[in-house]
């Protein structure tokens, strides 16, 4: 039973220095993350329902809802999310390593998360906070009266989390890939989450010390944000975005790479525009750092400084349509079979291509002056969020499960949980987007009546999301004790992973492995033998 | 309550700009969104596992393929941009003839004051037909003005001044919210822009007026919080008449700490009248000596603007942009626009 049976204590588990273990107590993790953020949603969606507030108490219940729910889904599960997890598990054993380069403090980062969990946790039991994730002064710091100290030390602390762990990718993905296993010849997948480390590294720091400075203005009265004491609230935000706006980043880059993959596995054929594909993933992570003020477009900023990041977050969008265009390549005289990965793919494609292109609308300066801070915003951010990092992530699950676990899960389940997610996410935030440019402020308890219909048939379409999210829960459990034995490559895809045992032993590799060809050799397999039957055929 | 519009009332002359441009994004984002729609279902179909598609010269990269993906999105990207750009800059610029009024926003509601007097609370009457700016400032929090049938919005920022302006087109009561979230009551901060015929707002106006006008009572605090007796005509302290002041240009001193370090020209708009109020040491005017006491803390907003608008009553005329808030006014020293482009910490730089 590979790495899962090597021993079975809690102790063993609890003490691991194992990528892959320690992968699954990230995933466990974030899972209870993500269903303590979705119950918060659902209190949102239903409070939604009428233009009056009924469901909870107050409004400042309401207000504390949205903040938690942004701080567990944003801090907690998309920005850790596939690369703690997926990462984890996969960036060893596909660059043919015995583990990441430093085992003991990738289960340190564990820990840290955990404890900067139970921080915001503490936050949340002893009394929430109400400010949204987005903490912006001097409200957070002078006004406020709930728990935003505890709240932002834990997003302090899961912070050094991140950026442990993604010292530990840069490292690993430097010193300890197989022989043969040259730069270009690295799976998109590691490009992508190289990328999403350089990201983190230089950006979390930045978070941090703005928590720092949050903090200390709130306990000690120093006028750093607050003008009634001589500070400026605008050097919150310019500080906020520039982490903030890379972490989109940090959520949706290693995406990019688990769709590579899928994709071309399920196209049999190799990824189309490989080099551009890296330089894309490379390009967004720098320009991603530029780009930081065009969510303070009507904060008061200069208009020439909007003008260069309005003309910058144009060109950001370039080499994320480069990203659409190859995948789509990809497909062209490939052998396509659409399996759950493949439609969680496909989803994927979709929903992200809405998402940025409504980013255009935001980048335009004088449309974002009408729509910032409304509903459309919030639409266009959930489709890269959740339409994008959390299609990814089941999509990668999917595809990984069996080399995770060993086991087939039920792929007619899979299937109608793919679909069930893709038309219930339609419905749940395609009406935002006409209800932010009707005028709906977001982060709002109550609204005029005449926006109860779309808020209505928004709040419909997220039962039918949460209905897709908790069927593979289910299923995916049952799979653990029926599910049909996997063997190491149940979908016949290339790359390392695939090479080992399903589960990898403990070891992951018996032997070591030496690379020589580049990723997605797919064609070279069975294109030819294809070919020439068909052509055969033709002759006949 | 069934029916689905798509666009809120047009009732503003930006309404009809920014609204084509949005339809402009919106073909090009549907444009874009159909055609990878339709090329990954067709590929997905056409080539389909077992399908018997010619699969023939397959290619992994092709540099032209690329560089058509860079070139068409940039082009089309810098149009965008430029169409967007023009709007946006009529957005950020008043005419001079505007009418001006000031509001205060605090948790959780707006004020507004009329240069002749009147004032109200979540309410805004104006005239269809002329442009309006506010003046805009916050006593706590940051807050949001935003009126969706105008495609209008502006943060409101304690500490400093921001401005909007807008033209509108259309007699009716349009909705007015706070869309910068600002605390528990935030949903409910907010109310009506009345926008009625001309002759109609004057009879409004003398209607609620209970007093003689913003610049009158700032008349009677310049005389109350003592700024007469410096600034007055027949003080003894060497302090700079106000006279004429506003909308000219003024010389600072490149050092407020010292007289020999040289000068610099700036505008006299809202902001330096409201920064040299509260942070007197920050912008010295040449030839005089930084004497004034900073009257930060002690003067309410309200008073400040009744201040304000006295300083500009006595000002030259009606000057033509005064935005700097925007990193916009024409006479601005250089070091002074470097910190504007950060955000416009100028208004707000250093303690005091
Ligand atoms: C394809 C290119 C993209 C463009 C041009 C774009 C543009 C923008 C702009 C201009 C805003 C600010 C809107 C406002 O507040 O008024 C914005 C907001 C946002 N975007 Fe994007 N975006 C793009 C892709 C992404 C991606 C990839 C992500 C995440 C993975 C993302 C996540 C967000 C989030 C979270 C916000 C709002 C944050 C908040 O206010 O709470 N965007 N986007
Ligand atoms: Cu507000």
């Amino acid at each position: 039973m590979g790495y899962l049976g090597a021993d079975y204590t809690i102790k063993s588990w609890l003490l691991t220095t194992d990528h892959k273990r320690i992968g699954l107590l990230y995933m466990i993790s974030i899972t209870v993350f993500f269903l303590l953020g979705g119950a918060a949603a659902t209190l949102l969606r239903l409070e939604l329902m009428t233009p009056r507030g009924d469901v909870f108490g107050s409004p400042d219940d309401y207000n504390r809802s949205f903040t938690i729910h942004g701080v567990f889904m944003v801090f907690f599960f998309l920005i850790p999310g596939v690369p703690a997890v997926l990462g984890n598990f996969l960036i060893p054993l596909m660059i043919g390593a015995r583990d990441l380069a430093f085992p003991r403090l990738n289960l340190m980062s564990w820990y840290i998360y955990m404890i900067g969990g139970l921080f915001t946790l503490y936050a949340l039991v002893a009394g929430g906070v109400d400010t949204g994730w987005t903490f912006y002064t001097p409200y957070s710091t002078m006004f406020s009266n709930t728990q935003v100290i505890a709240a932002a030390l834990g997003i302090f602390i899961v912070g050094f989390s991140s950026i442990l762990t993604a010292l530990n990718f840069i490292v690993t993905i430097h010193t300890m890939r197989a022989p043969g296993m040259t730069w270009l010849r690295l799976p998109l997948f590691i490009w992508a989450h190289y990328a999403t480390s350089l990201i983190i590294v230089l950006g979390t720091p930045v978070l941090a010390i703005t928590i720092i400075l949050v903090a200390v203005e709130r306990l000690f009265k120093v006028g750093i944000f607050d003008p009634a004491y001589g500070g400026d609230p605008l050097l919150f935000q310019h500080l906020f975005w520039f982490y903030s706006h890379p972490a989109v980043y940090i959520m949706i880059l290693p995406s990019f790479g688990v769709i590579s993959e899928i994709v071309t596995a399920f196209a049999r054929k190799k990824i189309f525009g490989y080099s551009f594909m890296a330089g894309a993933l490379l390009a967004i992570a720098v320009l991603g750092f530029l780009v930081w003020g065009h969510h303070m477009f009507v904060s008061s900023q200069s208009m020439y400084a909007g003008m260069i990041f309005s003309v910058l977050s144009f060109l950001v969008a370039v080499p994320s349509g480069i990203k659409v265009f190859n995948w789509t390549a990809t497909l062209y005289k490939g052998s396509v079979s659409f399996k759950t990965p493949m439609l969680y793919a496909l989803g994927f494609i979709g929903l992200f291509t809405i998402g940025g292109l409504t980013g255009l609308v935001l980048s335009t300066m004088a449309t974002d002056v009408h729509v910032h801070d409304t509903y459309f915003v919030v639409a266009h951010f959930h489709y890269i969020m959740v339409g994008g990092m959390v299609m990814a992530y089941l999509g990668g699950l999917h595809f990984w499960w069996p080399k995770i676990t060993g086991r087939m899960y039920s792929e007619f389940w899979g299937a109608l949980s793919a679909l069930t997610v893709f038309i219930g996410f339609n419905l749940t935030f395609f009406p935002q987007f006409l209800l932010g440019y009707i005028g709906m402020p977001r982060r709002y308890y109550e609204y005029p009546e005449e926006y109860q219909v779309l808020n209505v048939m928004s709040s419909a379409g997220a039962s039918v999301l949460a209905v897709g999210y908790m069927m593979p829960l289910i299923y995916l459990m049952i799979s653990l004790k029926v599910g049909k034995i996997a063997g190491p490559n149940p979908w016949a895809a290339s790359g390392l992973e695939w090479e080992t045992s399903s589960p990898p032993p403990t070891h992951n590799f018996l032997d070591t492995k030496i690379v020589t060809s580049g990723p997605y050799d797919y064609e070279l397999q069975e294109f030819a033998d294809m070919q020439r039957e068909v052509q055969e055929q033709g002759i006949v | 309550m069934w029916e689905f519009p798509l666009f809120p009332d047009s009732a503003s002359t930006f309404a009809p700009k920014v609204d084509a441009l949005y339809i402009g994004l919106m073909i090009v984002s549907a444009a874009f969104t159909f055609a990878f729609c339709f090329f990954v279902l067709f590929f997905a179909v056409k080539y389909r596992r077992g399908s018997k598609a010619d699969r023939s010269n397959i290619r992994d990269s092709s540099p032209l393929a690329e560089a058509i993906y860079i070139t068409v999105p940039t082009l089309i990207g810098i149009g965008l941009f430029m169409w967007g750009a023009i709007i946006y800059f009529e957005l950020v610029s008043p005419p001079g003839d505007s009418i001006e009024i000031y509001v205060t926003g605090k948790q959780w509601m707006w004020k507004a004051q009329h240069p002749e007097g009147s004032s109200e609370i979540n309410e805004l009457h104006i005239p269809a037909g002329k442009p309006v700016r506010l003046i805009m400032t916050s006593e706590d929090v940051i807050h949001s003005y935003y009126i969706p049938d105008f495609r209008a919005k502006q943060d409101v920022l304690p500490g400093r001044y921001t401005s909007m302006w807008f033209h509108p087109t259309k007699v009716g009561r349009f909705r007015l919210f706070c869309t910068e979230y600002c605390g528990t009551e935030h949903s409910r901060m907010g109310g009506w822009v009345t926008v009625m015929e001309p002759a109609a707002y004057e009879a409004w106006l003398e209607g609620s007026s209970e007093t003689t006008g913003l610049a009158a009572e700032g008349e009677a605090l310049f005389r109350q919080y003592h700024c007469s007796g410096c600034h007055g005509a027949n003080s003894t302290v060497k302090a700079p008449p106000l006279e004429g002041v506003f909308g000219g240009p003024v010389p600072l001193l490149n050092d407020p700490k010292d007289p020999q370090s040289g000068s610099k020209i700036i505008v006299a708009d809202e902001r330096y009248v409201r920064d040299s109020i509260l942070r007197p040491m920050e912008e010295v005017v040449a030839g005089y000596e930084p004497l004034m006491p900073s009257f930060a803390g002690q003067i309410p907003e309200d008073d400040l603007l009744k201040l304000v608008s006295y300083i500009k009553s006595i000002g030259r005329g009606r000057q033509t942009r005064t935005l700097t808030d925007r990193g916009m006014s024409e006479g601005e020293g250089a070091a002074s626009n470097i910190t504007d482009f950060m955000g416009g910490t100028s208004a707000n730089g250093g303690t005091n």
